[in-house]
């Protein structure tokens, strides 16, 4: 049975099990959406006294700071327990594109060339991280919602304003893979 | 204890995006050059299953577990808001591989550059939090 889990598992079980996360999260009376956490984060360091965007009742959300708490222990579990440590499995096309940037066949879930603490500690892998992350966190929120909340939970629910807001994931995504990763690698 | 079940959805959750390797840079970037359907099977099925339970769920009133009725919200109407706030955060997306759940998710794994992502989307949550009002929405 473990060995049978420890494979990556294919797309229509990890669908169906988001989706099953989705709903029991529903049946617990709350909603999947997970960058209301960065909100929640900032609100709970005292951000609300500064600016009001901050100043509502964090502590109404400390459940969905159990779900991130559980993300991370997830994170744990699968790769200490369910993982063969094997690399990504994607397609050569991409393997090659990768490699015309300078970045070397997966070796195992991320790149070094991105995430070692080498790159970190470089200028440029350092801003990277640091702006990407930045505008993770931006974004989302001015979109009222990331891949969880408008990708999954709105469009479920048929909402015009989060295919709109996917339309815009997509087209940044793109924007960074076609124009600004050949600059920057 | 009332939070465990919280807990515990969230380790499913982090497992099945590890184990799909939904977290994984690799398949992001596989993703926005179109040169596999993994993620797209992935997004499509949960979005196929979501729109039917949601379906249902509104359908047959049903009640969660306390016995309240389960209210959607729908998004406030604007273009603006979603298409710029969107692009933003596809931006991000790409340059780092992951959305807000897998940035934890890849904690768990050791993968301790991502503190520094998260560190970002902090700060970013927060400016945006401060310049709101100055933002066409």
């Amino acid at each position: 049975m473990i060995e049978f889990i420890s494979q990556p598992w294919p797309w229509y079980v990890s669908g169906a099990v988001i989706a099953f996360v989705m709903m029991i999260l529903l049946f617990f009376g709350k909603s999947f959406g997970f960058s209301s956490n960065l909100r929640v984060i900032c609100a709970a360091c005292g951000a609300g006294k500064k600016v009001k965007f901050f100043d509502f009742d964090w502590r109404a959300q400390t459940w969905n700071l159990l779900f991130l708490v559980g993300a991370i222990v997830g994170g744990f579990v699968a790769s200490e327990f369910l993982s063969t440590g094997e690399a990504v499995q994607i397609s050569q096309a991409t393997i090659q594109d990768l490699s015309q940037l300078g970045i070397s066949a997966p070796e195992s879930l991320q790149p070094d060339e991105v995430f070692s603490l080498e790159s970190l500690l470089t200028v440029k892998g350092f801003l990277i991280l640091l702006l990407g992350g930045f505008m993770i966190g931006f974004g989302s929120r001015y979109a009222g919602g990331c891949t969880s909340g408008h990708a999954i939970s709105g469009i479920s629910n048929l909402q015009l304003p989060s295919l709109i807001a996917v339309i815009g994931f997509f087209i940044g995504g793109l924007i960074t893979t076609w124009v600004l990763l050949p600059l920057i690698f | 204890m009332k939070g465990l079940k919280f807990i515990i959805a969230g380790i499913l959750f982090g497992i099945v995006m590890s184990k799909s390797e939904a977290i994984s840079w690799y398949r992001i970037q596989e993703m926005f050059r179109f040169q596999s359907f993994h993620m797209y099977g992935i997004i499509g099925t949960a979005v196929v299953l979501g729109t039917i339970i949601t379906y249902l769920i509104k359908k047959y009133n049903l009640r969660d577990y306390q016995g309240n009725p389960i209210v959607f919200k729908p998004k406030e109407k604007s273009v603006a808001r979603y298409l710029i706030g969107g692009t933003i955060f596809g931006l991000g997306w790409a340059l780092t591989g992951a959305c807000p759940g897998p940035l934890f998710v890849n904690l768990g794994h050791g993968f301790w550059a991502f503190l520094l992502v998260i560190a970002g989307a902090i700060v970013g949550t927060f400016t945006y939090g401060v310049v709101k009002d100055r933002l066409p929405h």
